[in-house]
């Protein structure tokens, strides 16, 4: 995984069903197009969405799309309203107003976990690992509908036994994806003694034992060391590979630029800009909204 | 998809129609009692009730209601301020009220009866013949009395218990002054003992009909003193820098939040307003009632919740009208319920409250 | 299997706790008995008062446990909802023609439909309040306890429960049922069983010691709960040791972040507080019913025994069901039963006749350096003074050892050993 891929040029795993038609680099109407006609080629669609909190607008009628397979970009500055985007479509904040597709299904509204079980997750800009349970309960609580989660089966004899054997399969499971991320050898270890850049790979790697279609992920890379971050983002490639779908939210310009095939801007709650690589480091409204940071 | 519109819009819908519900209910209560002052019977509305009754149910219900409000001040300014709900708050109340009749008692009697039985107040009342009119003095002296004290104790629990919790959580402190309230309550059995005693002499209590109601002067001391210490209040977070930066504190959550960890002053001066309204309301409830117990302000504590809950956590104003909200419903409900059911009408309100209005009456919009 | 090993050893040191801290207590127990002379029978059945209070302490405490030690949910109701699941069940088991009167009801029908209705409580009460920040939880679920005090104590409904002064027809219990041909009366012909058994207990038995009926039936009743006791120990270890138990805790820890991962935390928690209160309730019938009482009346049921149960569970350690156990005895045996008896034995030992009645009688003679009458005042009012130290204690807990006895352990919520790496197939190399 040492060539990155190409800003513009997606290299769309063949495994992810990916009609011909989808033309990667169109924009705009012609991605509606293509979405009308396949909505599975766009598993996230956002439309309009507006978030207000009291008197500050967070978001102020964001709209984009995400296409299957591939990993997206969402940048801009402090207070753009990344995070307020990533909490509507997720479910913990109820959008003012707007649209969140899912699959084609309005989700919009949706409790979190009404969301996440339809197979669209995320990670927190803040890890939220839960501190007094260890890396492997925190990984093993993640897998969707467990038969242990009810108490009945839990506790009657004849059916624990079941209980029992699916643990240990997903005990299994857990723990390949632990040494995927390298946190095998703190697996026992309560997490809220783990670093930060420990944290969000145990955020991440929990989010995908969740077995989703796609994952959003807030600033992945913040407070991850370099050798880490390096590390992560092969990860997050391999994964890609594997089927899943990503949007990124990350402050430096630079790794968006490298690691993403497509890019959102956003900037005081709007969609400022969106394309290639190419596209965005030209764009004169995102240089000017980023006028007094670096960009490259 | 039909199943999305789900969750948040139906919880919006079911509070509305909770808060549409209560509304309800308590128009139909009013049409009802003024069918029952009519002596109009329709149904299952109407009845008969005495206007004088009524009036009676308002007037003791407004004085208990001073008292809880001046009580649910403090425990409102303690809640935003420090951000605990503390446990411990009805026993600073009777505290205060041992402290302060303690005093009376001595100024009261002293020369007469022996001083054991006046400190302990333990003497007979109608001995002792503890009264506004008949021994002023010694009620004044022994509201003052009561503030002091109480300030003392609110002052010194929080540098041994609460100093040390800066940091903590609201339910670790929450928790540690349940122990405060255990220490308090049984200290006070321990030095004045369990029985419940008489305190003020009713045959020194002056009277007088008006509009059919017994007023007595014990309930217009009440009424007096409260007036006065809300005022007080009121000039105090108007005028003075440091109160002005309570109420900021208090009313605004958000701030607290961002301004960090409220100053030390602060929050003595909170525990000083605080500790010295628990003792002047711990020591005017023997004024409304005439007897005292060392259960008295514990049993109390859940009705001040109710009315800091009603008023909104950390508004003051609010707690004052809660607390005269709370102290009318729980005896203007016994013109529909058994006397029993006063405090659970109470409870039951409060319950409402927190279910469909948890940031009170004048609160704002809380985000969860 | 190595999950086994893992799962017995834990299950050994726990029971190894439970046995210690019992052992204590009898210890405790035998010797204040001795120095107060009682005779056997009379140590034997403060013994028996002791693991009642054990036991019943337990039940509680481990009901609430599941609360606010896995799910968070900080309940401070536990009175209200004991008390709703022993007048339910009196309620349906009391002979029709006492008064006030009940259904007539076998027993066991009584104890699930006291449980029911505990539970049906707390769906009510759960299912608005559950969304509430713990805070406003705690002062909802006391004030929704008070008010169900209220209305048993009302006289309004005072021909179904007896008003203030409480349901004092009371069934008696399965042991009396199981020894006696008339259960109501304790000295009516015994069964066969009952007979062979009084007579053990009376005179060849245990040599030494003659036990009569009515400690015979004490004797016995209390092992019935203490078995009632170790099923819902077992019970609640299977429920928690699961998928289920890593909801409750994910709860617990962060409720956002349960529910993205797809948890419906709501559930969870409505589903975990009924079956808290049905526990609850069962403590309650297990603690006020048919066994070892004569009647149940509101005031039983007042705030303060909530917060016993709490503070027996921050001893113990919230989080620990063995801790629960551990927590409710300790409190239950030294904090609650044993300072008035060493109170008595003191005053006693000390010669202290004529107390003081009051502390200023008691402060008095300090100053001519007399210290045996405030000694003496002390003693003779060790039921406050226990409260001053249960307070004094909970605050110590709450600032230096939150985590209480055994919460400090981390009980890994899985029905397997989670440290057995398959790959590997090393695992178990950590002793923790
Ligand atoms: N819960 C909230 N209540 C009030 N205001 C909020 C809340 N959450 C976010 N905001 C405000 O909304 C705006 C957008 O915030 P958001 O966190 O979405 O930005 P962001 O793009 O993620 O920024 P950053 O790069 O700093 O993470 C900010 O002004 C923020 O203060
Ligand atoms: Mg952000």
């Amino acid at each position: 995984m040492s060539d990155e891929p190409g800003p513009a040029t997606t290299n769309i795993p063949d495994d992810v069903e990916t009609p011909d038609e989808l033309d990667p680099e169109s924009h705009d109407s012609a991605v509606e197009e293509a979405a009308k006609r396949t909505p599975r080629g766009i598993p996230l669609r956002v439309d309009g969405l507006r978030k207000e909190f009291g008197g500050i607008t967070a978001v102020d009628g964001a709209s984009f799309q995400v296409e299957a397979g591939s990993l997206t970009g969402l940048i801009g500055p402090n207070g753009a309203g990344k995070s307020t985007t990533f909490n509507c479509i997720t479910g913990v904040h109820t959008p003012t107003a707007g649209q969140v597709q899912f699959n084609g299904e309005n989700i919009t509204g949706l409790e979190p976990h009404e969301v996440a079980n339809r197979g669209l997750v995320r990670t927190f800009q803040i890890a939220r690992e839960l501190e007094e349970m260890t890396v492997l309960e925190n990984m093993m609580l993640a897998p969707k509908h467990q038969r242990g989660e009810s108490v009945v089966r839990s506790v009657t004899p004849g059916l624990r036994r079941d209980v029992v054997s699916q643990e240990e399969e997903l005990r299994e499971e857990v723990w390949e994806m632990l040494e995927f991320f390298e946190l095998d050898h703190i697996a026992e270890v309560e997490a809220g003694t783990l670093s930060g850049g420990q944290r969000k790979l145990l955020e991440m790697a929990r989010a995908l034992m969740t077995d989703p279609e796609m994952v959003l992920l807030d600033e992945p890379l913040a407070g991850v060391n370099p050798t880490l971050e390096e590390k992560l983002l092969e990860r997050i490639h391999e994964l890609r590979e594997d089927g899943y779908t990503f949007l990124f939210v990350e402050h430096d310009m630079d790794i968006i630029m490298e690691h993403c095939e497509h890019i959102i801007v956003m900037h005081q709650g709007k969609v400022l800009a969106e394309g290639g690589a190419d596209d965005i480091r030209n764009n004169e409204a995102v240089v000017e909204a980023y006028l007094g940071e670096d960009v490259s | 998809m039909g199943a999305s519109a789900t969750t948040a819009r139906g919880r919006e819908l079911l509070a509305r129609l909770g808060v549409a519900v209560t509304l309800g209910g308590a128009v139909l209560l009013l049409i009802d009692l003024l069918a029952q002052l009519a002596r109009v019977d329709l149904w299952i509305i109407g009845g008969e009730l005495a206007f004088s009754q009524l009036m009676n149910y308002l007037w003791t219900g407004l004085t208990l209601g001073l008292i809880i409000g001046l009580a649910g001040v403090g425990l409102s300014l303690t809640y935003s301020i420090l951000n605990f709900a503390n446990f411990a708050h009805g026993d600073y109340l009777t505290l205060g009220a041992f402290s302060g009749w303690s005093v009376a008692y001595v100024i009261a009697g002293l020369g007469t009866i022996d001083l054991a039985s006046l400190i302990l107040v333990d003497a007979p009342s109608s001995n002792v013949g503890a009264s506004v009119t008949n021994t002023p003095v010694a009620v004044v002296v022994g509201l003052v009395v009561a503030i002091v004290v109480t300030v003392a104790l609110g002052l010194a629990l929080d540098r041994a218990v609460y100093k040390p919790m800066r940091n903590s959580e609201g339910i670790s402190l929450l928790i540690a002054s349940i122990g405060v309230a255990f220490i308090l309550r049984y200290l006070a059995a321990l030095i004045f003992g369990t029985g419940r005693r008489g305190i003020t002499a009713p045959s020194e209590i002056p009277s007088m009909t008006v509009l059919g109601v017994q007023v007595n002067a014990h309930q217009l001391t009440i009424l007096v003193v409260a007036l006065v210490a809300m005022m007080a209040i009121h000039l105090l977070l108007q005028r003075t820098k440091i109160g002005k930066a309570m109420r900021a504190m208090a009313d605004n959550r958000d701030l607290a939040r961002i301004t960090g960890i409220p100053t030390e002053r602060m929050i003595t001066a909170t525990w000083v307003l605080g500790s010295g309204l628990a003792g002047a309301s711990g020591y005017m409830l023997v004024l409304a009632r005439g007897t005292l117990g060392f259960n008295d302000g514990y049993l109390l504590l859940l009705l001040i919740f109710a009315a800091v809950i009603l008023g909104g956590i950390g508004s003051v104003y609010g707690a004052i009208v809660g607390g005269l909200l709370i102290g009318i419903t729980s005896r203007v409900a016994l013109v529909w319920v058994p006397g029993e059911f006063g405090r659970p009408v109470a409870f039951g309100l409060m319950i409402l409250f927190l279910l469909f209005r948890p940031s009170g009456l004048f609160g704002g919009v809380e985000t969860a | 299997m190595s999950t086994d090993t893992e799962g017995r050893s834990r299950l050994v040191t726990d029971a190894g706790y439970i046995a210690g801290a019992m052992l204590l207590l009898y210890v405790v127990f035998l010797i204040l008995g001795t120095l107060q002379g009682y005779p056997v029978a009379g140590i034997i059945s403060s013994l028996q008062r002791v693991t009642f209070l054990v036991a019943v302490y337990g039940l509680a405490v481990l009901a609430l446990n599941l609360h606010w030690g896995y799910a968070g949910l900080f309940n401070i109701g536990v009175a209200g909802f004991m008390a709703v699941g022993v007048y339910t069940s009196v309620m349906l088991t009391a002979p029709v023609g006492a008064s006030p009167p009940g259904l007539g009801l076998p027993l066991p029908v009584g104890i699930l439909g006291g449980m029911l209705a505990a539970a049906l409580v707390g769906l009510i009460a759960g299912l608005p309040a559950l969304r509430l920040r713990s805070d406003y939880l705690a002062i909802m679920t006391v004030a929704v306890s008070e008010i169900i005090r209220f209305t048993y104590n009302s006289n309004t409904f005072s021909q179904f429960t007896g008003g203030a002064s409480g349901f004092d027809s009371i069934p008696p219990g399965p042991i009396r049922q199981l020894l006696l041909q008339d259960a109501s009366s304790i000295i009516s012909e015994p069964t066969p069983l009952g007979a062979a058994i009084f007579q053990f207990m009376e005179f060849s038995g245990i040599g030494w010691i003659s036990l009569g009926r009515p400690d015979t039936i004490n004797i016995l009743s209390t092992l019935l709960i203490v078995v009632v006791l170790v099923l819902v120990y077992a019970f609640l270890v299977r429920a928690v040791n699961s998928p289920y138990g890593r909801v409750l805790k994910s709860i617990r820890e962060d409720e956002v972040a349960a529910q993205s991962l797809g948890k419906n935390t709501s559930r969870f928690k409505l589903k975990t507080f009924m079956l808290g209160c049905a526990l609850m309730g069962l403590a309650g019938i297990m603690w006020f019913g048919a066994i070892g009482q004569s009647s149940v009346y509101p005031n039983a049921f007042r705030p303060e025994i909530t917060f016993y149960i709490f503070i027996a569970l921050i001893i113990g350690g919230a989080g620990s069901n063995t801790g629960s156990v551990l927590g409710g005895a300790l409190f239950a045996g030294l904090l609650f039963e044993a300072p008035p008896r060493v109170a008595t034995i003191l005053t006693d030992a000390l010669g202290v006749t004529n107390a003081p009645d009051t502390i200023i009688g008691a402060l008095g003679p300090i100053a001519s350096g007399q210290l045996t009458p405030m000694l003496g005042f002390l003693l003779d009012n060790m039921s406050q003074l226990r409260f001053i130290f249960v307070g004094v204690l909970l605050i110590y807990l709450i600032q230096r050892r939150p985590e209480g006895l055994l919460g400090h352990r981390s009980e890994i919520a899985a029905a397997t050993d989670l440290s057995v790496r398959p790959s590997q197939s090393k695992g178990g190399e950590t002793d923790e």
